[in-house]
């Protein structure tokens, strides 16, 4: 008791030092300590969650043996105490038992103590004088045919809980101003819907992204199924839009070097790489008259440098000043500094325009944001990999993003269908499904990339439609159109002749002369072996998370699931949320997705991110660390393991003790976990309150 | 091992290890809550304190639960590099070097005290190593400092 009184006279001293305004409420609170010395009286809910939990332990025995735990005032059970009867079961029990603490025992503390947290709020006690003992997700579920161990652990579960719910203390969440400005890192579909819900709902939005121009994957497609719109058409009015938005500062050809901060107050620094070529704007901030880059290609024509483009799969050149192509936003040339051999052809071309700067180095901008959307998108499987389908060996085996590129009028071909080998149009062509989705083996991706099923139809359909004649066989595990009018569209290409064929392909070999390729598959629905000779083999690869996804996500304090791609806050009820407070998924980087899918979560991660931008101030979880003065050395070893820098060293009294700014500080307790003298006082998670949780466990025993 | 058929019953009488864990709150415990969301079944000897970081232990606390008779410990965190907290997950790793070493010092077998490493994702992982947990100290046998606390 005397080391809580200590801490909490330190805390009342240090309230103007902290860098956030204190609530009212918290100030009076803190002085004011009556209640806290009065002895714990301590409530037990136990939760049946139906059959969740009274299904695998024996709840009368719970009951029966929390009665007996000391501090416990008041003991009860209900069939579900999420609902509102149950909730009210609490809030009645706070009053007529004059308690000082509630423990729940149902599921995880990470789904309902916020539902637990008000009803003891509603009760009359401060929401933090609650604790959950998790007899759910961490015992019924996963001892189900072990009733009795079940049992006990409940019981020890709720032991431990009830001796933290006797030391926990009142405590109040800081209310800390939101910026009014958002993120969105990428900007392919899902990154340029999300900024544009942004901006329309008022809200500076930085647009970054690490490639020339904005589009993303969808504007390498050529068609969308199941509509047949023209991807381009669809795209490139968003794209002018986001390029023409006021409230929409794009930075095309910059990276996110670093974040710092929290929700509401995110620091981050964007370095926006060298292009070489001044934008009009900067143009005529420099004080060229009619200068900058107008977007001519003059340059191009003259650049020596010759390279593989990108945008067309490595099937048409680019010189080392470019565009990806013709509908690029913003329009404005790039060079690739890497393949650049600074011939100044370029500069001479340019002329009076001066647009190009070939000693440009890269630039760091600092930006303030409240909320950050991650929209980073996925990468094609590097299917070769699967060696026996022959990719980047036989020159007829292409993938599918090729065969967008391959028939799409814009494309390297103007959208003439040819194969690689000879550039004559193929006859049979083959659709390998599930390329390296779906797979097992450990040299593939177990996940279903969910749109390669729908775009191959879309293929035969291509073919069919552009070129009478052409056979199109498609190889599936199972054909998966699950979408809106998917399934009838599944129909139409069975109509229009397109064969399907059950069966993984299990080997494709090359004739050395025509080129022509041999397909080994298993005809599972007639159970007998099979092979084919076609033209041309087109795989659909599965899809992975972008290359540099891991390196944002860690800037932005993003976790990933086993296959890499972000992990939402909640599977279901939380897709578009991270457990980085203010950050938001949208888009595939979440896991695939097809088009109208990443809109719909682009539009629900900007829907998410502008809620605490409109609202103005963010509540922070106050688990903050507090320095008891009286037990300091001073020895600052804790000021250099904070990974905010969120404390430091002050005199105070002739001698220098530690003090915490906290709006820096997140509550990890790295500093509580180490302080030799025991002088961090961690807010919720006090030494003495786990001290007591571990105490209860192993020495409580039967009461 | 950890699935989701039930762990073969212990005879009666056999030794109960007394296990505590400590969880850090954005990825093993999420990871535990996923390994019941689904239904991994493993055995029920470990109690679970959930704190915000791994960082946050104090070598403090895994001493007081030795010396309050505890036969394991057991510390689980997020992977390195994916700390919610940036770092929090190395400065626990390291003290737990200490503490091993303090507990050889003191006469314990330090495999009583285990660090793991579950994502929020790792569901199955969970199972295997509390699976895989339990068994090291029912190999081990009762913590000789718990029959001095009975």
């Amino acid at each position: 008791m005397a080391e809580r009184k200590t801490k909490k006279e330190t805390a009342s001293t240090k309230g103007t030092t902290a860098a956030v305004k204190k609530q009212a409420p918290a100030k009076a609170a803190i002085g004011e300590q009556p209640e806290a010395k009065k002895e714990a009286r301590v409530g037990v809910f136990i939760c049946h969650c139906g059959t969740n939990i009274a299904g695998s332990m024996d709840i009368t025995a719970v009951q029966d043996y929390a009665k007996t735990i000391p501090n416990v005032a008041y003991v009860d059970n209900y069939k579900y105490m999420c609902s509102m009867p149950g909730q009210a079961v609490i809030n009645k029990a706070i009053a007529d038992n004059k308690l000082t603490g509630v423990v729940v025992a149902a599921c995880s503390p990470r789904l309902h103590e916020p539902t637990f947290r008000t009803a003891t709020k509603e009760g009359g006690l401060n929401p933090f004088r609650f604790e959950m003992a998790n007899i759910r997700e961490q015992n019924s579920w996963v001892h189900m045919h072990d009733q009795e161990g079940a049992t006990e652990k409940a019981k020890d579960a709720i032991r431990i809980a009830v001796a933290k719910a006797t030391l926990l203390e009142d405590l109040f969440p800081k209310s800390v101003p939101v910026e009014k400005a958002a993120m969105v890192v990428g900007a392919g579909i899902a990154g340029m819907q999300a900024a544009l819900d942004l901006a329309n709902a008022g809200i500076k939005t930085y647009l970054i992204e690490k490639t020339p121009t904005i589009g993303g994957r969808m504007s390498q497609l050529d068609k969308t199924f199941p509509t047949l719109d023209c991807s381009q058409c669809i795209l490139t009015p968003k794209m002018v839009d986001v390029g023409r938005s006021e409230n929409i500062e794009l930075m095309t050809y910059s990276e996110v070097e670093s974040v710092e901060g929290y929700i509401g107050n995110f620091d981050v620094t964007i370095r926006k790489k060298a292009r070489g070529v001044l934008s009009m704007e900067e143009g005529e901030a420099m004080g060229i008259v009619g200068g900058g880059c107008n977007g001519c290609g003059d340059c191009e024509a003259v650049c020596p440098v010759v390279l593989p483009n990108t945008f067309e799969e490595g099937m048409k050149p680019r010189k080392a000043i470019y565009i990806q192509h013709p509908q690029v936003v913003p329009l404005l040339y790039t060079i690739d500094f890497e393949s650049c051999i600074k011939c100044d052809l370029c500069v001479k071309i340019c002329g009076e325009k001066k647009a190009i700067d070939l000693n440009q180095k890269d630039e760091f901008v600092k930006v303030k944001v409240g909320t950050a959307i991650l929209a980073t998108g996925y990468d094609m499987f590097p299917v070769e990999n699967k060696t026996e389908w022959g990719y980047k060996r036989f020159e007829n085996v292409i993938t599918s993003l090729e065969f967008e590129r391959l028939i799409c009028a814009s494309g390297p071909t103007g959208g003439h269908m040819v194969r690689p080998s000879d550039g004559v149009a193929p006859k049979r062509v083959a659709f390998l499904l599930c390329a390296g989705s779906r797979d097992n083996t450990g040299n593939g991706k177990p996940y279903c990339s969910r749109f390669c099923c729908m775009y191959s139809l879309k293929h035969a359909h291509q073919l069919i439609e552009k070129m009478p004649g052409v056979q199109p066989y498609i190889f599936y595990m199972d054909i998966r159109s699950f979408g809106k009018m998917y399934e009838e569209f599944y129909y139409r290409i069975q109509d229009e002749g397109a064969k399907f064929i059950r069966g993984r392909v299990s080997n494709i070999l090359e004739d050395p002369v025509s080129k022509n390729l041999m397909v080994f598959a298993d005809d599972t629905l007639l159970d007998r072996p099979m092979k084919l000779e076609v033209d041309l083999v087109v795989l659909a690869a599965a899809v992975q998370p972008a290359a540099d996804t891991n390196r944002t996500r860690k800037l932005f304090g993003v976790s990933c699931s086993m296959d890499g791609w972000l992990l939402e806050a909640h599977p279901k009820l939380n897709p578009c949320g991270t457990t980085t407070a203010g950050v938001f998924l949208a888009g595939v980087c979440q896991g695939p997705k097809d088009i109208p899918d990443t809109v719909a979560s682009a539009e629900g991660a900007a829907s998410a991110a502008s809620i605490p931008i409109h609202v103005g101030h963010v509540e922070l979880e106050p688990y903050f660390a507090q320095c008891i003065d009286e037990k300091c050395a001073g020895c600052g070893m804790c000021v250099n393991l904070c990974p905010y820098s969120a404390l430091a060293l002050v005199e105070k009294d002739g001698r220098k003790v530690m003090q915490v700014t906290e709006a820096k500080c997140k509550g990890c307790g790295t500093c509580g976990g180490f302080c030799p003298g025991g002088a961090i006082w961690m807010n919720h998670f006090a030494t003495p309150q786990i001290i007591a949780q571990i105490d209860a466990f192993l020495l409580g025993g039967e009461q | 091992m950890a699935g989701h058929e039930a762990p073969p019953k212990r005879e009666d009488g056999a030794f109960k290890p007394k296990i505590i864990g400590i969880l850090c709150n954005w990825c093993s415990y999420a990871g535990a809550d996923l390994a019941g969301g689904g239904r991994i079944q493993y055995p029920p000897d470990v109690r679970v304190v959930r704190v915000m970081c791994t960082g946050r232990i104090d070598p403090l606390f895994i001493m007081k639960a030795f010396t309050d008779g505890a036969d394991g410990v057991l510390i689980s965190g997020c992977h390195f590099g994916d700390c919610h907290y940036l770092e929090g997950n190395y400065k626990a790793a390291k003290r737990m070097f200490l503490v091993k070493n303090l507990l050889k010092n003191i006469g314990l077998e330090d495999k009583r005290l285990r660090m793991t490493f579950v994502s929020a994702s790792e569901g199955a992982k969970w199972g295997q190593v509390i699976t895989d947990v339990v068994k090291t100290v029912e190999t081990l046998g009762p913590s000789p400092l718990a029959e001095l606390t009975k």
